[in-house]
């Protein structure tokens, strides 16, 4: 089973995931990150119990260079 | 010279040693941006919050290269143009550096980067509601900085100058009037070019400067690190001694008893 998800404006297909394996199957440390799963601030201890479904929405971001 | 300033700033609470903010952007390396850092003795140091390449993670990043032991991190609203999109950068940059500590600016202009100072009080009320230490990046104007204070913001950073055109401090009156109108510590943000005018702002009395093009855009970034740490302490020091009052006309500085002509 594939799901359609919009991450960081891009569509992704992807299986059914937590999060947290998602960011993961990207190479991401959950640890440098923040997400947003539709619009609102998914809270680090929920990463691995937030299953992505079908449409969401996801901005992942960190820190870069800047004034 | 003095190495310990016995006088800490203090914002949102916490103590601060050195009163020079730095920027992370613009480096020609992340090794070049580390030391520049370290030269600078600066101890809070803004950063930017960006979204995640999910197509090349082969670029380092940002934090790979910081020691958060060491430094307090000011993530910043750069590139926001409305109260929504800083409040949203804001609530990520917590979660995402598990600090309340935010340079909250919402720009108005690209052309100037001067700030939109309605959308920034807007963005300023909720974010102290929802408990961050924001830090505005404002216009050099006292009235605004009195209603940033008066919305509980733990600072106000008013421009010397547009942001990265390093033309110095083009208002210094301005800079007083602020100082005398609020309580909260004022840092000059953005228009410092040289280390004069970093000592400039200092000896006018302002409470610190932040600056990233200044350093970065600097032919030896790493030399301008030093000078910058320098001139800050130096204009701090003065600040403090109290400098001579201005005169139109000579004071001997020798004695006039026992001139032999």
């Amino acid at each position: 089973m594939s799901l359609e998800i919009i991450v960081n404006g891009e569509s992704r297909t992807t299986t059914p995931l937590s999060v947290l394996d998602y960011l993961r199957s990207l190479e991401i440390d959950p640890a440098r990150v923040a997400v947003e799963l539709n619009m609102d601030i998914l809270p680090k201890g929920e990463y691995a119990s937030t299953m992505l479904k079908q449409g969401d929405q996801l901005e992942i971001v960190h820190f870069v260079g800047g004034g | 010279m003095p190495q310990q300033n016995p006088d800490k700033l203090v914002i949102g609470g916490r103590e601060f040693t050195s009163r020079l903010m730095v920027g992370t952007g613009k480096y020609a390396s992340m090794e070049q941006m580390v030391r520049a850092i370290e030269i600078s003795g600066a101890e809070i140091i803004t950063v930017a919050v960006r979204r995640v390449n999910i197509s090349d993670r082969s670029k380092e990043s940002l934090l790979d290269h910081i020691d958060l032991k060491k430094y307090t991190l000011l993530p910043n609203t750069a590139g926001c143009y409305t109260a929504d999109d800083a409040i949203r950068t804001c609530r990520l940059a917590r979660e995402a550096g598990l600090s309340d500590f935010v340079k909250l600016e919402v720009l108005g202009d690209e052309k100037t980067l001067f700030p939109d100072n309605e959308e920034l009080l807007k963005a300023a009320a909720v974010l102290v509601k929802e408990g961050f230490t924001v830090l505005p990046y404002t216009s050099d104007d006292p009235i605004v900085c009195k209603k940033l204070e008066d919305i509980g913001c733990a600072a106000v950073m008013p421009l010397g100058a547009p942001i990265g055109s390093g033309l110095g401090i083009r208002n210094p009156y301005n800079i007083r009037i602020i100082m005398d109108t609020v309580k909260v510590p004022v840092i000059v943000d953005a228009g410092v070019g040289t280390a004069s005018d970093a000592a400039i702002a200092m000896e006018l009395g302002c409470d610190g400067i932040l600056m990233n093009t200044g350093i970065a855009g600097a032919r030896n970034p790493i030399a301008m690190a030093e000078a910058m740490n320098l001139a800050v302490r130096a204009g701090r020091l003065a600040y403090l001694a109290g400098r001579i009052p201005k005169k139109l006309y000579a004071t001997a500085s020798s004695p006039i008893e026992g001139i032999i002509a």
